[in-house]
């Protein structure tokens, strides 16, 4: 088993406009993607239950030509309102670090 | 400059400058470029990213003298190779005030370096009652997710503005319009119009533009900003940045539909959707990449996105850390006791002349949650500190000011029954110990509108620019 942290060459959150954020886990190699695509441990029922959301909120896509996997989320709160905490969305990622991977 | 941009018809070649006009780029990339013999520059000057403030107070996210470097290095660039420079979201936030702003940037430009050109300017401020107007005719839709939007939210907006398409940008070529300043408009739309206007594919010219949008953002390596420049050509485009420092594979090039994007195949622009399902990318040497097979599907009802914002209140910040053990390890009892506290200070001190519906006190827990909040999965605390923002809005900010010292002595002397005696909690690295932050806003649309045509939202106008003179001339 390998951490989803250490598989990944870039894993990342941003706003999509400013009421969604979105996340991309970027690979260097075919091989890792691959195996992480393929291991059925992250889909839109994991980053529904790491975000308190409905799976059916959850956008989730395969980038095979970008050896990527991105999931959009609606945000938790609109970017820049009284209780968000993270205006440009980049530091809601740190969770997916830890999924395991066989 | 004619309409039809003087090229050959088989080959159009952008220069993008940088990702966002005022965030710099190398000038020894910008000269490489234009020795490249661009047919245009483009460069977009905004986003949402830097948050509602911008909209909301119609301030830019970057210094006059920053937009002033790079805008100056384009024009220069421009009126050399006379070329046109299109700039879209002027000012960060693209409504009248920003635009404004702009272009008394450009004439300061123009008038120190003596240049003559003809302006467009291409206004994306919403008025109030057309919005009304569309909206009564069931002609402004939700996206997903959108807050709730009626008359009441345009009213209280203090400023509303459509994301232009690439037709505004024709338009004003059409008009032999040498500079184009716009408000707020789609990026893409920025790079897509002349390639477009010259009968080049659609899916061609949208993902070109998706890709130099952003400048050198789609390398592998991105040290700075810097510049990126496009081949367009009939079935296909090659990428590649100017400074030979920087890469670009066939991965960095298909990586870059994720950033930003809901969705990387699909990127709905007002007059269709560029489909990068079935796009190819092929590496054509160690730094440039051919793209090919992108779509474009038009749609067949015109849509204008609009962004808005409206005040929320106005907000003062307390900043205090906590480094006792005793208290971190009840700290949600302690900052729960705290907001009790200062409710009821509150109450004792305003009466009935102030409501719990009339100001907001938010605390945020950093070496807790601080940044997820009740998203976070970690529940335990494991800092040896933690750092307390203690946050008021009120309607002014006089009232939020004196709410945040009623925060501060509550926030101080708090006990804990661990000892007796009178204690300090919080260490305040600030005095005064409050910060007042002016007014705070938020975003409140993320609708469409379907307009008549893609003109009617954003009026243009044209001006001849010599040196410090500038004049309407249609």
């Amino acid at each position: 088993m390998s951490a989803l942290g250490t598989l990944a060459r870039l894993i990342r959150s941003k706003n999509a406009g400013p009421f969604v954020l979105t996340f991309d886990i970027m690979f260097d190699d075919e091989v890792v993607y691959q195996r992480v695509k393929s291991s059925g441990r992250i889909g839109p029922e994991v980053i529904a239950s790491l975000y308190n959301l409905s799976p059916d909120r959850v956008r989730f896509f395969y980038c095979d030509n970008a050896l990527a996997i991105k999931a959009s989320i609606p945000r938790p709160y609109s970017q820049g309102d009284i209780y968000d905490a993270d205006g440009h969305g980049g530091q809601q990622y740190a969770p997916l670090m830890d999924i395991e991977i066989p | 400059m004619n309409a039809k941009v003087a090229m050959q018809s088989e080959e159009v070649r952008i220069l993008a400058p940088t990702g966002v006009c005022g965030s710099g780029f190398i000038e020894a990339s910008f000269e490489k470029a234009l020795a490249l013999s661009p047919h245009f520059i483009g460069c977009d000057a905004g986003s949402t990213d830097p948050g509602p403030s911008h909209l909301g107070n119609g301030k830019a996210a970057f210094p006059e003298a920053a937009v002033y470097r790079d805008l100056r290095l384009m024009l220069l660039g421009a009126r050399r190779a006379g070329i046109p420079l299109l700039i879209g979201s002027a000012g960060t936030a693209g409504g009248d005030v920003h635009v404004d702003w702009m272009i008394q940037i450009l004439q300061k430009i123009a008038e120190v370096e003596q240049l003559r050109f003809k302006l467009a300017v291409i206004r994306a401020e919403q008025n109030k009652d057309y919005l009304k107007r569309r909206l009564s005719e069931g002609r402004i839709k939700a996206l997903d997710p959108a807050p709730q939007f009626d008359e009441a939210v345009i009213d209280r907006s203090e400023r509303i503005v459509g994301m232009m398409g690439a037709e505004p940008f024709m338009r004003a070529l059409e008009r032999g319009a040498d500079v184009v300043i716009a408000g707020r408009a789609s990026d893409t739309a920025i790079f897509a119009a002349i390639p477009v206007m010259n009968g080049f594919p659609e899916g061609v010219a949208w993902h070109a533009g998706k890709i130099l949008e952003c400048g050198a953002a789609a390398v592998v390596n991105r040290k700075s900003p810097d510049c990126m420049f496009a081949w367009l050509r009939k079935d296909h485009f090659v990428v590649e940045a100017p400074n030979s420092d920087l890469r670009c594979t066939p991965q960095s090039i298909a990586s870059h539909s994720l950033y930003e994007n809901a969705d990387p195949f699909r990127l709905v622009e007002c007059s269709g959707t560029l489909d990068l399902t079935d796009s190819k990318y092929e590496a054509v040497s160690e730094r440039a990449v051919k793209v090919s097979n992108s779509a474009f599907i038009p749609t067949s009802t015109y849509t204008v996105k609009l962004e808005g914002a409206e005040r929320v209140g106005y907000q003062s910040v307390v900043i205090g850390s906590v480094r006792d053990p005793f208290i971190i390890r009840q700290i949600d009892d302690w900052t729960e006791r705290l907001t009790e506290r200062i409710h009821g200070r509150i109450k004792q001190v305003y009466g009935e002349r102030l409501k719990s519906a009339d100001y907001v006190v938010h605390i945020r827990i950093y070496g807790k949650n601080g940044t997820m909040g009740p998203l976070e999965p970690v529940k335990e605390i494991r800092a040896h500190e933690l750092c307390l923002i203690i946050e008021v809005t009120a309607q002014t900010q006089d009232l939020a000011s004196s709410i945040a010292g009623i925060v501060r002595h509550q926030g101080l002397h708090l006990p804990i029954p661990e000892w007796s005696g009178l204690i300090t909690a919080l260490a305040c690295p600030y005095n005064p110990a409050h910060l007042d932050r002016g007014a705070v806003y938020r975003f409140n649309v993320n609708h469409v509108v379907q307009p008549d045509d893609p003109y009617e939202m954003f009026p243009m106008s044209l001006y001849s620019i010599s040196g410090s003179t500038m004049e309407a001339c249609g």
